[in-house]
């Protein structure tokens, strides 16, 4: 018991620290650009550089941050749900759908009138999050349900290579899009406005508010299927509740800044690697890091070349994906000092 | 009689000699007798081989060459990258036009084709890949096609009125967003019709910029050549940008914008087309 005492305070603390983190990033986020510090200093009588502030860089600060607790949230219900450390948002065919989506929008818009009148309705933001939900619904179609773990993997796999076919062929034909769809594939959050972080809120609370209530069942399942059933778990439904979060908390946040690589995966295991916890804490820690993991990649990507900007999924692939590599060895070399 | 002699023999030679060139790869390709049935996998290269007055001679274009309209009905043979190889074979070709990017040209060629490998970036590629084009299809007259298009971009840029000429200008290629900077193609155009563009060489041809760049910058006019619906859906923090403000964005359709962004011999007709956009929107106050 105290040893969980321990644990619980050890989250605690990391949650702190995440938001410490959080919002010294915030702060930063509103300062970095194409011009550096001055459009800070000078927003007082400087009517540019106030809206270069507030219209820009801090709904885009605050988009980065949401997107990526949507997507640490989105990797921890995922790899939970589906009990395997390799799980990340985008297993489900989301990506491939939103980028399908994206896509055709593109290839559609200017040339089919019809298509067009839509398109401006919806934006390629919608085009993506409804690319991705249909994705997430063959997906679902394919497997027969929810129920069966292994048949959801082979089914999200089975629509992310075809739905990514198509997505090559739309590209080959329409070569001028080419451009503005590696945009999207590598992810970049200049698209963000308040409304999109509003809209990318709602989705967090919501996200949260679910995962906390179902988290039991994430819990139930590290057990075995078998056990969370006989805890009284009403599996069926909770496990298709969970996966209507997943689908939520990524479409959301890829409609909002395009496939964002690695922040889903490695935002739970960076938290399992701290501190051991239970699955309610671990989706709610894990948020917090892909947040706090997606701001500073942004971040950089604003800063290392401006006033030109590097795709954000390149700096979250290599951020991300060498902390891990890190933790691996040094966990490896513990391993080894130990025998 | 000698000198008869001597005209017939020059007359053999002349062209065995002339028709070769070393193109982009530095390979050397000569023909023995001007082309007639050529294949082109690059639109500019199309465009260029009939800017040449020689569309007649073409038996098959990529699926991306649409112009001039005649180019349509030719058979397609994949695209410049993933070019169909049995297609182009079975057109028996003498020449075959292709990007230097392309993978195919060393297989074309174990198949016995001849095949020159020519790109286009700037204004001074388009003159040196016409007079390359002319050499190699025995035409004498790449010179003066050249003159007649660069007479056409002076054209346009004198057409200019004062007010025109002295606006400062973004053009977009693509959502991102990506600009065309003062050396690319588009942005060598804008500097010869003699307006100011916000993303200056240092940054490259095509800068993925960052959206507060161009609201720091506020360009008089912003000029899309692409289906980013920018016009529609604007990049946030926009509303400020004079040009936004005012209206003066030129959103080209999908033909103009080819004719602007594609690096070939239409670059006069591009040229006209901006200065038609800065004229419209510069002049009298729009609605």
């Amino acid at each position: 018991m105290n040893a969980m005492a321990a644990y619980h305070r050890k989250a605690l603390l990391l949650g702190l620290a995440l938001l410490l983190a959080s919002a010294a990033l915030l702060l930063l986020g509103a300062s970095v650009g194409s011009t550096g510090f001055e459009s800070v200093l000078r927003m007082g009588q400087d009517a540019m550089a106030w809206q270069i502030v507030s219209e820009i860089r801090l709904p885009r600060t605050v988009g980065a941050w949401l997107a990526g607790a949507l997507l640490g949230l989105a990797g921890a219900v995922a790899q939970g749900l589906f009990r395997n450390p390799l799980a990340d948002p985008y297993l489900l065919g989301s990506a491939s759908g939103a980028t399908l989506g994206v896509a055709t929008a593109m290839a559609l818009f200017g040339v089919s009138p019809l298509a067009t009148h839509w398109l401006v309705r919806i934006g390629f933001t919608g085009a993506a999050f409804v690319g991705a939900v249909v994705a997430v619904l063959l997906t679902l179609l394919l497997a027969k349900g929810v129920q069966h773990t292994l048949r959801l993997l082979l089914a999200g796999v089975i629509v992310g290579v075809v739905l990514g076919a198509f997505s090559s062929l739309t590209l080959l034909l329409n070569p001028d899009i080419l451009q503005a769809m590696q945009s999207f594939m590598l992810g970049s959050t200049a698209f963000v406005g308040w409304s999109a972080a509003g809209v990318m809120a709602a989705a967090l609370a919501l996200c949260l508010l679910a995962g906390w209530l179902l988290s039991p069942v994430l819990d139930g399942l590290a057990l075995g299927e078998a056990t969370a059933t006989s805890l009284g778990l009403r599996l069926p439904q909770m496990r298709a509740a969970l996966i209507a979060v997943l689908a939520l908390a990524t479409g959301t946040a890829v409609a909002q800044t395009g496939l964002i690589a690695f922040v889903g995966l490695a935002a739970p295991h960076l938290v399992r690697s701290v501190v051991k916890t239970t699955h309610g804490r671990l989706i709610l820690l894990s948020s917090l890091l892909g947040a706090v993991l997606l701001t500073a990649a942004d971040l950089l990507a604003r800063w290392l070349v401006a006033p030109q900007e590097l795709p954000v999924g390149v700096l979250t692939a290599v951020l991300g994906g060498s902390y891990l590599l890190w933790l691996m060895h040094r966990a490896t070399a513990h391993e080894g000092g130990g025998r | 009689m000698k000198r008869l002699w001597f005209c017939l023999l020059l007359t053999l030679w002349l062209p065995a000699q002339a028709l070769q060139i070393t193109d982009e790869r530095g390979v050397q390709v000569r023909l023995a007798a001007p082309p007639q049935r050529i294949v082109s996998l690059l639109p500019s290269l199309t465009e260029t081989v009939c800017a040449l007055d020689a569309c007649h001679r073409l038996v098959g274009v990529d699926r991306y060459s649409n112009h001039p309209a005649q180019v349509r009905t030719l058979p397609q043979v994949g695209g410049g990258l993933d070019p169909n190889i049995e297609a182009i074979v079975a057109l028996k070709p003498d020449l075959v036009l292709m990007s230097m990017s392309s993978r195919a040209a060393e297989r074309l060629e174990a198949l016995g084709l001849k095949v020159a490998a020519l790109d286009t970036k700037t204004h001074a590629d388009v003159r040196r890949v016409l007079e390359k084009v002319g050499t190699l299809l025995g035409v004498n007259d790449a010179q003066r096609v050249w003159r007649t298009i660069d007479a056409g971009v002076s054209a346009a840029a004198q057409s200019l009125s004062a007010k025109a000429r002295n606006t400062r200008v973004y053009f977009e290629v693509s959502r991102g967003p990506y600009a065309a900077g003062e050396t690319s193609f588009i942005g060598e155009t804008l500097t010869r019709l003699g307006v100011k563009n916000v993303v200056p060489a240092s940054l490259g041809p095509f800068p993925k910029l960052n959206p507060e760049y161009v609201v720091r910058a506020n360009p008089d006019v912003i000029m899309i050549g692409n289906r980013s619906m920018q016009a529609m859906v604007p990049y946030p923090g926009w509303q400020s940008i004079k040009a936004v403000r005012e209206q003066r964005i030129c959103v080209f359709p999908n033909d103009d914008a080819e004719t602007i962004v594609r690096p070939g011999p239409r670059m006069a007709e591009a040229a006209r087309l901006m200065a038609r956009c800065l004229e419209e929107k510069t002049g009298e106050k729009p609605r």
